[in-house]
C-alpha cells in the first residue's frame, strides 16, 4: 500500500463484509426456509432461524419426488442436467477445437467465409429466434431427447475464437519441426496441439459447464416428458402450481440443489474460472 | 504466418461438424424467421398468406411495442448502472485490502454460477408481500410492497435479481482493471498530497474507462438477452406489461399468443439489434488491444 490510513482499511473491510452479507442474503434465507415444514409459510412470514424439518425435506426432494406437481426426484433431474451440461461442454470444445485447427493450420478456399459463418452464431442467440428454432427441432423429431437438449447448443463462436487465438500463438518452427520429423496433421493435433491447449481447454470447460447447467429456456421449450426434465427449468414448472398450494420448503431445497453444482465448480476451480471468463471475452 | 499442412480435403472434414450445427440450428431458423416475418399464419399452422411488410407495420404502429422498448431500456440501463456501481465500490475496496483478498473474491464471485431463473426465485420470495422478510420490513417502514399488483415494484424486483447475479462478473473485471493501474502514478499523486478520494477520481477512474465501457456493453447485452429466466420464473412480464422486455415479448407473442408472423417480425428486429451490439463490442475490443 502507498500510505497507511488505518480508518480507510477498516472502512474497506467493513464495506466488503456488508457486500458479502447482502450477496449471501437470499441464499441464507432459502437455506433457512428449507428447514421448516410447508405449513410454516402460510402463517404470515418466513421463519428467520433454522427449523428442524430440514433433513426430511431435503431427503424427500432429493430421492423421492421434488413436489409441487413434479413426481421426479431432484437426484434424477440432476442427472439430466449433468448429461446436458457435459454434452454441451464437450460438444462445444470438440467441434471448436477442430474448426480452429482447420482455420489456423490449413489453407483452403472460402476459409474466411467459414470463419464468418461461425462468427454469425454470436448474433443469433436462441432467445431472439425462439419460434423458428422450435419448429426446426420439432421437424427433426428431436423434442424430448438428449440430442435435442444438447446438439442445437454446441455451435460456439466464442470457443472457436479462443482456440484460434491460442493456436496462432504457437510458433511456426514448432509445426515445421513436427513436419520434418514426419508428423502428419493427426499426430500433430493429438501429440502437440492438445497438450499445449490443456489450460485453455480446462478454463473453457468451467465456463461452458456453468453455461450448460444453467440452460433454462431451451429445455423448457423442448421437454414435456418428465424423464427429460432438467433441474433448473423444473423450478418454473414447480412454481406454476396454484399459489396457495406451493410447498415453499421444497422449492427452496430444489433451488439450492440446482445451484450447488455450478457454484461448487466456480469456488473449487476459481483460478480456471477467472481465466476462462477473461479469455472468452477477448 | 503459421506453417500449414498441405491437405485440401481434411480441413473441410474438420469444419464439417461446426458448420452443420450452425447451418441447421442457427442459419435455418434465422432464415425461417425472416421468411415468416412476411407471412400471416393461422394459429394451427394450416395455411398462411404473404402479407409483405404488414407484420412490421403492425409492430411499429403498436404502442405496446414501444412500451416494451422503453421497458427494455429502463431495465437494461438500471441493471448495468447499479451492477457496475456496486461492483466498482467492492472492487476498489478489495484492491485496497492486503489481508483476505482472495477470501473476499471467493465470497463475491459465486453468484455468477447461479442460473438467472433461480436468482429470480430467490429474490421473489424475499419480497413476497405476504411472507417475505424484506417486504414485511418495508411494510413496517411504511412502504406498501406488492409486486403482484404494482408494476414499478415488479420492475425493481427483476432489476435487483438480475443485478445481483451480474455483480460478480463486473467485480472481477474491475478488480483486474484496478490492478493494472501503475502503482507509480498513484504513488506520485500521493506524494503531491492528493487524498485517496481525489486520486480515485482523477487518476484511477479515468484509467478504468476502457474496462467501464467494455462492461457497459457486456451488461447491456446480458440484460437484453440473458435475463429471460429471471422474468419468466417471476413476473412473467407482468403485472400488465410492466416487465415485458423485447425478448420476453417475442416468446410471449409467439408461444403464448401464437402470433407467429408478429413474433417473427420481432425476431428480425432483435437480430438487427444483436448484430449492432456485437459489432460495437468487437470494434471496441480492437481498440482495447491497441490500448494496452
Amino acid at each position: 500500500m502507498i500510505e497507511n490510513r488505518p480508518w480507510l482499511t477498516v472502512v474497506s473491510h467493513a464495506t466488503l463484509m456488508i457486500g458479502i452479507a447482502l450477496v449471501a442474503l437470499p441464499v441464507w434465507m432459502a437455506l433457512v426456509a428449507s428447514t421448516h415444514p410447508a405449513s410454516a409459510f402460510g402463517v404470515g412470514h418466513i421463519p428467520l432461524w433454522f427449523g428442524d424439518a430440514g433433513v426430511d425435506t431435503w431427503k424427500t426432494v432429493l430421492f423421492e419426488k421434488a413436489g409441487n406437481g413434479i413426481d421426479t426426484p431432484v437426484f434424477f433431474m440432476m442427472l439430466n442436467s449433468l448429461v446436458m451440461a457435459l454434452g454441451i461442454t464437450f460438444g462445444k470444445i470438440a467441434i471448436s477445437l477442430l474448426s480452429a485447427y482447420a482455420i489456423v493450420f490449413f489453407r483452403f478456399p472460402f476459409r474466411n467465409l467459414c470463419f464468418w459463418i461461425i462468427f454469425m452464431t454470436l448474433m443469433l442467440p436462441v432467445e431472439v429466434r425462439i419460434v423458428p428454432t422450435y419448429e426446426v427441432i420439432a421437424n427433426l423429431n428431436l423434442l424430448n431427447s438428449y440430442t435435442g437438449l444438447t446438439l442445437p447448443l454446441i455451435a460456439s463462436a466464442t470457443a472457436t475464437f479462443l482456440f484460434r487465438q491460442c493456436f496462432l500463438s504457437i510458433p511456426g518452427e514448432l509445426v515445421e519441426a513436427a513436419r520434418i520429423d514426419g508428423a502428419g496433421p493427426f499426430r500433430f493435433f493429438f501429440d502437440i496441439l492438445l497438450p499445449l491447449s490443456r489450460t485453455n481447454i480446462a478454463a473453457l470447460f468451467v465456463i461452458l459447464f456453468i453455461y450448460g447447467w444453467n440452460q433454462y429456456l431451451w429445455p423448457l421449450l423442448i421437454t414435456t416428458d418428465d424423464a427429460y426434465y432438467t433441474l433448473v427449468m423444473s423450478i418454473k414448472r414447480m412454481l406454476s402450481v396454484t399459489d396457495g398450494d406451493i410447498a415453499w420448503n421444497q422449492i427452496m431445497a430444489t433451488t439450492l440443489l440446482a445451484m450447488l453444482p455450478p457454484v461448487a465448480v466456480v469456488i473449487g476451480m476459481q483460478k480456471l474460472f477467472v481465466k476462462g471468463l477473461v479469455d472468452s471475452e477477448k | 504466418m503459421t506453417v500449414t499442412f498441405p491437405q485440401k480435403g481434411l480441413p473441410w472434414l474438420l469444419l464439417l461438424p461446426q458448420l452443420l450445427v450452425t447451418a441447421i440450428f442457427f442459419l435455418w431458423p434465422a432464415e425461417q424467421a425472416l421468411e415468416q416475418a412476411f407471412y400471416q399464419e393461422d394459429a394451427f399452422g394450416l395455411s398462411r398468406e404473404f402479407v409483405g411488410l404488414e407484420n412490421f407495420i403492425d409492430l411499429f404502429t403498436d404502442p405496446l411495442y414501444y412500451q416494451s422498448m422503453l421497458t427494455t431500456l429502463l431495465f437494461s440501463f438500471s441493471v448495468a448502472i447499479f451492477g457496475m456501481s456496486a461492483a466498482l465500490l467492492l472492487a476498489v475496496m478489495a484492491d485496497r485490502v492486503i489481508r483476505g483478498k482472495l477470501a473476499y473474491q471467493t465470497l463475491l464471485i459465486w453468484p455468477y454460477a447461479v442460473a438467472p431463473a433461480l436468482a429470480g426465485v430467490l429474490w421473489w420470495i424475499l419480497f413476497d408481500p405476504s411472507m417475505g422478510p424484506i417486504a414485511l420490513w418495508l411494510e413496517s417502514a411504511g412502504v406498501d410492497w406488492n409486486h403482484y399488483l404494482n408494476g414499478n415494484q415488479a420492475m425493481i424486483l427483476v432489476v435487483i435479481a438480475s443485478t445481483w447475479k451480474q455483480i460478480s462478473y463486473n467485480f472481477l473485471f474491475f478488480l483486474a482493471g484496478l490492478q493494472a493501474v501503475p502503482r507509480s502514478l498513484i504513488e506520485a499523486a500521493s506524494i503531491d498530497g492528493a487524498s485517496p478520494f481525489k486520486r480515485f477520481w482523477t487518476i484511477v477512474f479515468p484509467l478504468l474507462s476502457p474496462t467501464t465501457f467494455f462492461l457497459l456493453v457486456v451488461n447491456l447485452v446480458y440484460a437484453f438477452f440473458e435475463t429471460f429466466g429471471v422474468i419468466d420464473a417471476t413476473t412473467k412480464g407482468g403485472p400488465g406489461q410492466s416487465t415485458t422486455t423485447l425478448v420476453y415479448k417475442v416468446f410471449e407473442d409467439g408461444f403464448i399468443g401464437l402470433d407467429l408472423g408478429g413474433s417473427a417480425a420481432q425476431s428480425v428486429v432483435l437480430m438487427g439489434i444483436v448484430g449492432l451490439m456485437t459489432v460495437i463490442q468487437f470494434r471496441f475490443i480492437e481498440r482495447k488491444v491497441q490500448y494496452s
